[in-house]
This record gives structure tokens, C-alpha cells and sequence, in this order.
């Protein structure tokens, strides 16, 4: 029963997710003076017992393909930080006939800031203006001119590396230097200059210097693994730890929101949760909420939030959240290539992710399509891990000596290119609430639809003529594509990428968006959301920098509202 | 005699807690994690001999040994896919996974009722030349295309190589053989080493 309001304690702001957003949030909050209490679905973060850090996969019984070999060839193998997941026992999602779409959730503090590539890509002004450029989609409410000073911000605060280029639409930072490249990357780089194709130094957020009280890289490779040293970011290394050392932070962890609950004045005044470890519901209170629960899960959250006010949805007037839905194109081949075969052995680790890739190099010109793509790449002489001579062995076949001496010749010779490219929201891709399905904590889950436009379709194709062509220009041969599930075309399935967004969208009409300029709902004006749900375009820029600076930004706003006494 | 041994967990605890002096953010000194992986990996080492199967019977299992260690032997480079582990990494997964079940388990019996058919031995009886005579039409795919009744033993041979390969790369041996070099501290990374063609 809730408690009687003498005897509850109301919190300045509830945070309701503990990722890049919230976490964010929470920095910025608790450093600003307000009391902050934060929910998160998974267990608190242990580093020192739950990273997997300079671990061989020979110290593991299964080696790394986990229990019954289910992580076996898998992005979250058994390696990988705790908690983040294709598929959640008891927490299902479903499709909508005819729809395929995978859903990547980490039930874990500091989410998915666990277990991403690090790579931190401010998005460049036109991105922000994309109606005005191409008559598709729609502008943002702000401009990149007004978002830059937070870019600057959190850049110096979680620490970014790369190099000043000046390339259009691909804006420079606040860089740490970057590192030197690894043999890979020379050949890429090579194979790129003969095109014309720009490659640089990546754009990531791992400390090639101490900053800010951790200490630089070691260069072990293993950033997704989790970092005991916390020399990339996460929020769960980076922002909670400040939060919390302010005095003014409060996390509640196994807590599972359920509904955000309105009070008699119109404003939002509690959230439901679950307790997963008693099955309890319980309330906190607070007098302002920043939903950062991951751009979907805060679709749904404000979806399942229905009242009298807010039959559709709390927020929702408009009838937009859980629309616009987006992810990245994704598309990849592999190459062989016979000059690393035999290679010198050599420390080829490097930081836990690619020293360089390709930015969108045909800005501003006359395309086959709309918007663009950048391109990430891989390979060469990583640990061995389980799958990883499925290809050799099934090309080689045979056994024996001569298959052993193959997959060691083999050995370091492939590299990998996987573009990532802007896919412009439409009407068939959003996400609702299943009106037959509910979770095991009783909470109604999200049903997707998804299908990929023409432009996207045609960028997938252009991707795969230019990885061929890049793989060719280096000296290799086409190996492979690399695919997860079974799409028709060369294009990833809706949500692979991880880069789902734009299902709570801001903007300055209250009839076609869900939040105004400062992240804050039309609707309900101590409602704010801070995570990738907000966004108007999804640019070929990977999210998480963005949400982070958007993310500073409304807390600013929400901090100045608060000074005046107005939340 | 008391248990000298120090637990992973035991040791990272003593050091995270000792180093948050002077940082509010959940860092690790860099000496004491490696000192920390150090220990783990000698106490990792020191493993027991003797190893039970959890799944294949002992006629499978030995069975299961000869195959791995006949697709990746040793020779004068390395030591072979037995001293690599890969029996038990592959038992291990196959007790905890019914379509493994099915395929390694069933693939092995259908691999006895082909050389009973043949030689009328089951497969580890047979002469070391009928061993090869059978393996060398299961393992390569374009002879199921001309029989189609090895289609299963070609299935299950290809299935049996992967995870043989994951179990010799993925084991100490494995790695040396392969010649990975990391998995380390490193206070500045050199780049790709001076090399003609790269």
C-alpha cells in the first residue's frame, strides 16, 4: 500500500535507467546539488569480480562459448561485461508478422555503456537538418551549434581519441592522441588513399592518456570485457562513482519500472517498480523524472504509463512515442588477404576497438542515395577465440597436419569492413505495447515492425561495392559476408546494430513530437527524457556521444528550472 | 595443511578496496591487476588430472579422443588436440546441450554402424588404413554430393572439426602454436612492426 505522504521521502529527481543518459544525468544532478535516486533493471556492477579482463579462454572451462556453447561465435560470449543480452528469460519482445527485428538490453548498472564499441562520433551539422537538406525526415529542434559546447564537455570529461581532419559534416572534438595503427590498418589505409576513400584515426573514448584520476589504456584489446583499470568509458566507471560521491545519490538496482504515475497537479509524481528480488511493487518519489531507460524501454515505459489524462501514453498526446523508429544500415564482407599470412608474430592488440575508419567521404555530392554511411573494420591477429576457424575449417575441410598448418597460416590474414549508415525513419518502423503479451513482472511488452526503405536498401548495396573494391585495391580476396539471422539482402536485420532510436521525439510542435527543445514532454513538464529516444535522425554517427551531450544539456535545463523553483 | 591458494575474488576485493583513496571513481592500479592476473593464471594452472566424462560413454569418449586428435595432431611444431583439452571442452558443452547431443553423440554411433557396415568393427577396432579410408569420405563435403549416403558422416565430421579447432586454438598450446602475441599491460602500443609488403 503506498505510503501516506508524511512518511514518504521525495526524491529531487528520479532517473530511471543507469546508461550513457542516465548516468550522465546522474553526474550532472548530483554535482549541480540536487538528490538523485536512480533505477536500474539489473544488479549493481562489481568490476573487480564480474569483468573477464586478461582472462585466456583457456582459464575458462567452456572456453568462452559459455554454457552449451550458446555465446559460441556471438558478440555476447561469455567474455563479454555482465548482463547484456539478445534475448532475456521471463522478458520477451515479439514482432509483428512479416517484421524481424532483435533487441540488444543489458539488465546491469551502467547498461549498454558495458558493452559498446566506444566509438564516439559527434553527428555534424547537417545532420541536424536533415529535411532542410534533402526534404526527408524531419530538422531537429536544435542546431549542432547549439549542442557543440556539450560535445566539448563530455569529451573532456570521459576522455575521446582522434585527430583534427576538418573533414565536412565529420566534426573534430576534443581529441586525446590517438594510437599508432596496427599492421591492418596500414594495408586498409593504403588500399583507401588508391580510392580516394578518407580514413583516419577512430574517434573512441578509451584514454591513450591518464585523465581525470584513470590512468591510460594498457592496450590489451578487451575494452568490451569491461575495463578493471576504467581507461574506456562506461557509465558505471566514469559517471555513477561521481554521482554517488557527492552524497546525493541514491540507487535502486533490481528495479524494474513499470509506470510512471501522475499526480492530481498534472505532473508526473512516481514510479512503480518492480523489486525483482521480492516481486514487490513499490513507488518512489520524486518532483522531476529524466527517463533514460534506453530508447525503446522508454517507449514502452511511457506507453504503459496510461491514465485518464494520457489514455494513449503518458506524454503522448501527440500519439508519436514508440514511432520513428530507427537503426543503423549495417552491411559487411570479409577479405583475405595473402600478405599476412605467415606474418612475424607481434603484439597486435592495440586499444578494444579499430585505431581508424572511414568517414562519410561523398558528403555534399551527387549519390545514388540520400545521406551516407562511415565504415568500421577489423581483424588480423586477435586472441583465438571459439568460432573463429569455423571459415578456415570449412574451406580447408580435411584433417591433420595440413589442417592444422592451414588454419595457423590462415591465422591473422582476414579483416573484416562493416559499414554503418543512416537509415531515414518511415512509417511501417515503430514499436507499441503487445495487447496479448505481458513480461514476467506482469508488464505488457513491446511489439516491433520494421522494414527498410529503398535508401536504405540502396546504401546496403553500395557498401558491399565498396568494401569489394577496397578489399582488392589491399591485395585480398572477397572471403565472406558476415551476416546474424537470415535477411534476404546484404543488409543487417532491424536493431543488429544496436543503434535504435527516435521512438520519444523532440521537437518545437507538440501535434508531431513528444519532447521540446530541452528533452522536456509537451505534455508533462517535469518529465524529461535523456537517452537515444529523443532523437529526430539517426546520422551515420554511432549514438552514444550524442545522447551523452544531449543528455548534459537537459540536465543543465532541468538544474535551472529547479534554481528558479519552477520543478 | 591449510589452503594457501588466494581467490580471484578474494585478491581483486583486498585491491579495489585499497585504491579508491584520493578518487571517487572504481579504478585498479595497474601493477596491482596485473599482479592480481599473475596469481590467477598460476593458480588456474596448477588443474586436476584424471578427467571424468560427463556425457559420452567411455567407448564415445575415447572414440571422440582418437577423432580430435587425428583432425589436429600433434606433430614436430606442437602437441595435438588431446594435451589441448579439446575431449573434455567438447563434453563439456555436449552435456549441457541436446542438439550437440544429437549430432556429436548420434554422429559418433552413426560413424560405428558405417565402419561395422564396412569392416565389421566399430570405428576404434578398425586398422589405422580403414580409419583413414572411412575419414577421407567423410571429411570433405563433395563426396556427399556423389553418395548421398554419407550425407550424415559429413555433417557430423564438419561439426566435429570446428569445435576440435576451438578446443586446440583456444588452449595454451593452441595459442603458442598459432603464434598470438598480447593479452598484456602494455604503456605504449608500437604499431604494426617494420615489415616488407605492409
Amino acid at each position: 500500500m503506498p505510503k501516506s505522504n508524511a512518511a514518504r521521502k521525495v526524491y529531487d529527481v528520479c532517473v530511471i535507467g543507469s546508461g550513457a543518459g542516465g548516468g550522465t544525468a546522474a553526474k550532472v544532478l548530483t554535482e549541480g546539488g540536487l538528490s538523485v535516486v536512480m533505477l536500474e533493471a539489473g544488479p549493481r556492477l562489481k568490476p573487480e569480480t564480474d569483468y573477464k579482463e586478461h582472462i585466456w579462454p583457456y582459464e575458462l572451462a567452456h572456453r568462452g562459448a559459455d554454457v552449451g556453447g550458446k555465446g559460441r561465435g556471438q558478440f555476447n560470449d561469455e567474455f563479454l561485461a555482465p548482463n547484456g543480452f539478445w534475448e532475456i528469460d521471463g522478458e520477451p519482445y515479439t514482432t509483428a508478422p512479416g517484421s524481424n527485428f532483435n533487441w540488444f538490453r543489458s539488465r546491469i548498472e551502467g547498461g549498454r555503456t558495458n558493452h559498446w564499441g566506444r566509438i564516439a562520433l559527434r553527428f555534424g551539422p547537417a545532420d541536424f537538418k536533415a529535411r532542410s537538406t534533402d526534404g526527408m525526415g524531419d530538422d531537429w529542434p536544435i542546431t549542432y551549434e547549439e549542442l557543440a559546447p556539450y560535445y566539448d564537455k563530455i569529451e573532456s570529461y570521459i576522455g575521446v581519441f582522434g585527430s583534427k581532419e576538418n573533414i565536412p559534416n565529420s566534426p573534430d572534438g576534443m581529441f586525446l592522441p590517438p594510437p599508432r595503427p596496427r599492421c591492418t590498418e596500414t594495408i586498409i589505409k593504403k588500399a583507401c588513399d588508391s580510392l580516394n576513400i578518407t580514413c583516419i584515426p577512430s574517434r573512441l573514448a578509451i584514454l591513450t592518456k591518464p585523465l581525470n584520476g584513470r590512468p591510460a589504456c594498457h592496450y590489451c584489446a578487451q575494452c568490451g570485457r569491461g575495463c578493471m583499470t576504467a581507461s574506456n568509458f562506461s557509465s558505471s566507471q566514469v559517471m555513477i562513482p561521481v554521482a554517488q560521491g557527492t552524497g546525493r545519490f541514491t540507487m535502486i538496482a533490481n528495479a524494474m519500472a513499470r509506470e510512471i504515475v501522475l499526480g492530481k497537479d498534472g505532473k508526473a509524481e512516481a514510479v512503480s517498480y518492480i523489486d525483482k528480488a521480492t516481486r514487490q511493487e513499490e513507488r518512489v518519489y520524486a518532483k522531476a523524472f529524466v527517463v533514460a531507460a534506453s530508447a525503446c524501454e522508454s517507449a514502452r515505459l511511457l506507453l504503459n504509463s496510461r491514465s485518464s489524462s494520457f489514455p494513449d501514453g503518458l506524454a503522448n498526446s501527440s500519439g508519436v512515442v514508440g514511432g520513428y523508429l530507427t537503426d543503423s544500415v549495417g552491411s559487411s564482407v570479409t577479405g583475405y588477404f595473402p600478405q599476412l599470412e605467415n606474418f612475424p608474430a607481434h603484439n597486435h592488440d592495440g586499444v578494444g576497438g579499430a585505431h581508424m575508419y572511414m568517414p562519410w567521404w561523398r558528403f555534399g555530392k551527387k549519390n545514388e542515395f540520400l545521406r551516407g554511411y562511415h565504415i568500421e573494420f577489423g581483424g588480423g591477429r586477435d586472441m583465438p577465440g571459439v568460432g573463429g576457424f569455423d571459415g578456415v575449417c570449412a574451406e580447408q575441410e580435411g584433417y591433420g597436419v595440413s589442417l592444422k598448418q592451414k588454419c595457423r597460416s590462415s591465422y591473422g590474414a582476414f579483416i573484416g569492413l562493416a559499414g554503418r549508415g543512416e537509415m531515414i525513419p518511415n512509417e511501417k518502423s515503430y514499436c507499441e505495447i503487445d495487447p496479448n503479451v505481458v513480461d514476467r513482472w506482469g508488464i505488457p511488452v513491446l511489439r516491433f515492425h520494421w522494414q527498410w526503405g529503398e535508401n536504405e536498401m540502396k546504401m546496403a548495396e553500395d557498401m558491399q561495392e565498396t568494401f569489394r573494391s577496397i578489399i582488392e585495391a589491399g591485395g585480398g580476396r572477397i572471403h565472406s559476408t558476415r551476416r546474424r539471422g537470415a535477411p534476404k539482402s546484404e543488409i543487417s536485420v532491424g536493431g543488429e546494430i544496436i543503434h535504435e532510436l527516435g521512438t520519444v521525439r523532440m521537437g518545437d510542435n507538440p501535434k508531431t513530437s513528444a519532447l521540446n527543445r530541452n528533452c522536456q514532454a509537451h505534455d508533462v513538464k517535469n518529465l524529461f527524457v535523456a537517452d537515444a529516444a529523443p532523437f529526430v535522425s539517426n546520422p551515420d554517427k554511432n549514438p552514444t556521444l550524442t545522447i551523452m551531450a544531449l543528455a548534459w544539456r537537459t540536465s543543465e535545463y532541468l538544474l535551472d528550472r529547479a534554481k528558479r523553483g519552477e520543478i | 595443511m591449510v589452503d594457501m591458494k588466494i581467490s580471484r575474488r578474494n585478491i581483486l576485493k583486498s585491491l579495489s578496496m585499497g585504491v579508491t583513496v584520493g578518487s571517487v571513481l572504481r579504478v585498479i592500479p595497474l601493477e596491482a591487476a596485473e599482479f592480481a592476473h599473475g596469481l590467477i593464471a598460476s593458480e588456474k594452472s596448477d588443474k586436476a588430472t584424471g578427467y571424468v566424462p560427463k556425457f559420452f560413454d567411455p567407448h564415445a569418449y575415447k572414440t571422440l579422443q582418437l577423432l580430435c586428435e587425428t583432425i589436429l595432431p600433434a606433430d614436430a611444431d606442437s602437441g595435438g588436440a588431446v594435451e589441448a583439452g579439446a575431449p573434455e571442452f567438447i563434453d563439456l558443452l555436449t552435456s549441457e546441450n541436446p542438439t550437440y547431443q544429437l549430432r556429436l553423440g548420434g554422429g559418433l554411433m552413426w560413424l560405428d554402424s558405417a565402419c561395422t557396415d564396412r569392416y565389421e568393427k566399430a570405428y576404434l577396432e578398425c586398422t589405422p588404413h580403414q580409419q583413414k579410408e572411412i575419414l577421407d569420405l567423410i571429411a570433405y563435403r563433395k563426396n556427399a554430393d556423389s553418395d548421398a549416403s554419407l550425407e550424415q558422416g559429413v555433417d557430423f565430421f564438419a561439426f566435429l572439426r570446428n569445435f576440435t579447432a576451438d578446443g586446440f586454438f583456444t588452449s595454451q598450446i593452441g595459442i603458442k602454436y598459432l603464434g598470438y602475441v598480447g593479452n598484456s599491460f602494455l604503456t605504449d602500443f608500437p604499431g604494426c612492426p617494420p615489415v616488407a609488403g605492409v
